[in-house]
């Protein structure tokens, strides 16, 4: 988004001192997220880094419009994505952990989800889907069943899915933690590169601090329940002391 | 079989292979026929009549434009209460799916219908409904109801999370998330309750017109009890039993085209 004179540009997604609460039966309450604030850009790609149960996936889930926050405000390009969820319809996607491909329908049946719901003319949705499938390697298996794809592949589904409606948004819930380490290391240098070559915003999870290395411009630390522990931008121009420097301190945030 | 052992006349394997499956299909029939024809040497007509007889008066049903209006008004019967008894459950198992309270409500209500037997429904209905179609159509949503809801209930209970959250991240319209989503994960299990009352619908059917109608199969066997006619109750009993394995070829057929999806290695047996 460019930014008129004298004005800030409009951060994508905007974290406003947000607290989220769960109630947990015989437990009390559960404080999942706390006074939470946190900009993202458009174009960057933001990796969040945290131990288990840190809070990682309340906030993936509050950016998708899945939750509301218990206290502040959560906008995505300035709107709430709870209150205003239909709004965003085209505007956001998810890669989650595992594929989660419908198995009744074939390769290019599930790329074309989203582009049913932006209400694509079939032959439209149907050609973008195929272009997707090719560009992530995919041609020739159109129409097989998820059934008869494997890990790897099932996973580009996934990612083609994603890609296909055009959303500026990209929310990345771990998307290669469940694939075999080098079907995932090249399944995410593709990935990354995607992003960058159709200027993407994009929030990944993970608990790997070499993966956030790879995939993000950004590293953001979370510690428990979620804060900000430690928030710095990986510029491609950082030498190996820089680089070893961030990671002792993520690795010190991580095990305070 | 041996790996090496002949075919029989040199067929090609895949001729061997359908005479195999058809032969599996046909086989239980014939077994069922012969026993039946040994019983029907072996006593006297009037209790066991011989097949060429029982088979004569079946297409002799068949091409009476009367005695077959008879057939169709049965399984006009079936399939209309069956429908109902589907729709209808299918409202309540989408209200008990959506409303913990309406569960609460609802749940026990159905199961102590299921507890009423159908030839108690068949009474009340007598009692209370003059009209026949009326009569029969409640007897059959109501004895068919209690399955169909709890089944439909099940499945929409046992639709997954994460498959449901990823179509939902899509922001699809109410109808966009039943047609993608709702729908597909349902409908293996609203088949098998198709096939399961089917059976049902078709005894609880006969029953209701043997007491509480002038026509229709269940009539006709009544007919056939008085006249003390084997031969006939059996024609006509055949004429319900082809419906009901006719439908369920139709079902199974349709299970085959529609859940082509799913892998050989997803069946454990």
């Amino acid at each position: 988004m460019t930014a008129g004179p004298g004005r800030l540009e409009e951060p994508v997604v905007r974290f406003d001192r947000v607290t989220k609460l769960f109630e947990r039966p015989g437990e009390g309450t559960f404080r999942a997220v706390d006074d939470l604030s946190l900009e993202i850009h458009a174009g960057t790609r933001v990796a969040l880094l945290g131990k288990t149960g840190c809070g990682k996936s309340t906030m993936f889930n509050m950016i998708a419009g899945l939750l509301d926050p218990t206290e502040g405000t959560v906008t995505v390009n300035g709107r709430d994505p709870f209150r205003e969820f239909d709004s965003f319809r085209g505007k956001l996607a998810v890669v989650f952990q595992n594929d989660r491909l419908l198995p009744w329908r074939t390769a290019i049946g599930n790329v074309e989800i989203g582009l049913e719901m932006l209400g694509l003319a079939p032959q439209e949705r149907h050609d973008m889907a195929q272009r997707w499938l090719t560009q992530l390697g995919l041609g020739g298996h159109e129409n097989d069943y998820p059934h008869a794809l494997s890990g790897g592949m099932r996973q580009r589904v996934s990612i083609a899915r994603a890609f296909a409606t055009n959303a500026g948004l990209l929310l990345c819930d771990e998307p290669f933690s469940a694939l075999d380490e080098i079907t995932g290391q090249r399944l995410r240098e593709e990935f990354v590169s995607l992003v960058r070559e159709k200027r993407k915003t994009a929030v990944f999870i993970t608990h790997s601090i070499n993966e956030a290395f790879q995939i993000g411009d950004r590293i953001v630390v979370l510690k428990r329940p979620a804060r900000i522990a430690y928030d710095v931008k990986i510029s491609p121009d950082l030498d190996a002391a820089e680089k070893e420097a961030i990671r002792a301190r993520i690795l010190d945030e991580l095990s305070a | 079989m041996s790996a090496t052992a002949p075919r029989p006349n040199g067929a090609p394997p895949g001729a061997v292979a359908a005479a195999r499956r058809y032969g599996e299909v046909v086989a239980p029939y014939l077994v069922l026929a012969a026993v039946w024809q040994l019983a029907a040497l072996a006593f006297p007509s009037y209790l066991f009549p011989p097949l060429d007889a029982v088979l004569a008066r079946f297409f002799a049903i068949v091409t009476s434009a009367k005695q077959f209006t008879d057939v169709l008004a049965t399984l006009w019967r079936i399939l209309a209460g069956l429908a109902g008894a589907f729709l209808i459950g299918g409202v309540i198992a989408f209200v008990m799916a959506q409303s913990r309270t309406m569960d609460r409500f609802l749940a026990p209500i159905l199961t102590f219908f299921q507890g009423i037997p159908a030839l108690s429904w068949v009474v009340f209905a007598i009692i209370w409904i003059h009209g026949i179609e009326l009569r029969i159509f409640v007897i059959m949503v109501m004895t068919t109801l209690p399955a169909f809801t709890f089944q439909i209930l099940g499945a929409l209970r046992a639709i997954s999370k994460d498959l449901f959250e990823m179509v939902l991240s899509f922001r699809p319209t109410r109808w966009g998330r039943f047609r993608v989503m709702v729908l597909p994960s349902i409908l293996p299990d609203i088949l098998t309750a198709w096939k399961v009352n089917l059976g049902n619908a078709s005894r609880v059917v006969v029953v209701a017109e043997l007491v509480g109608a002038t026509g229709g199969i269940g009539y006709e066997l009544l007919q056939q009890q008085q006249l003390f006619d084997m031969t006939g109750a059996l024609a006509w009993t055949l004429q319900l039993v082809f419906f009901v394995l006719l439908v369920q070829r139709l079902l199974a057929w349709i299970e085959t085209h529609a859940f082509r999806y799913r892998a050989a290695s997803e069946h454990s047996l």
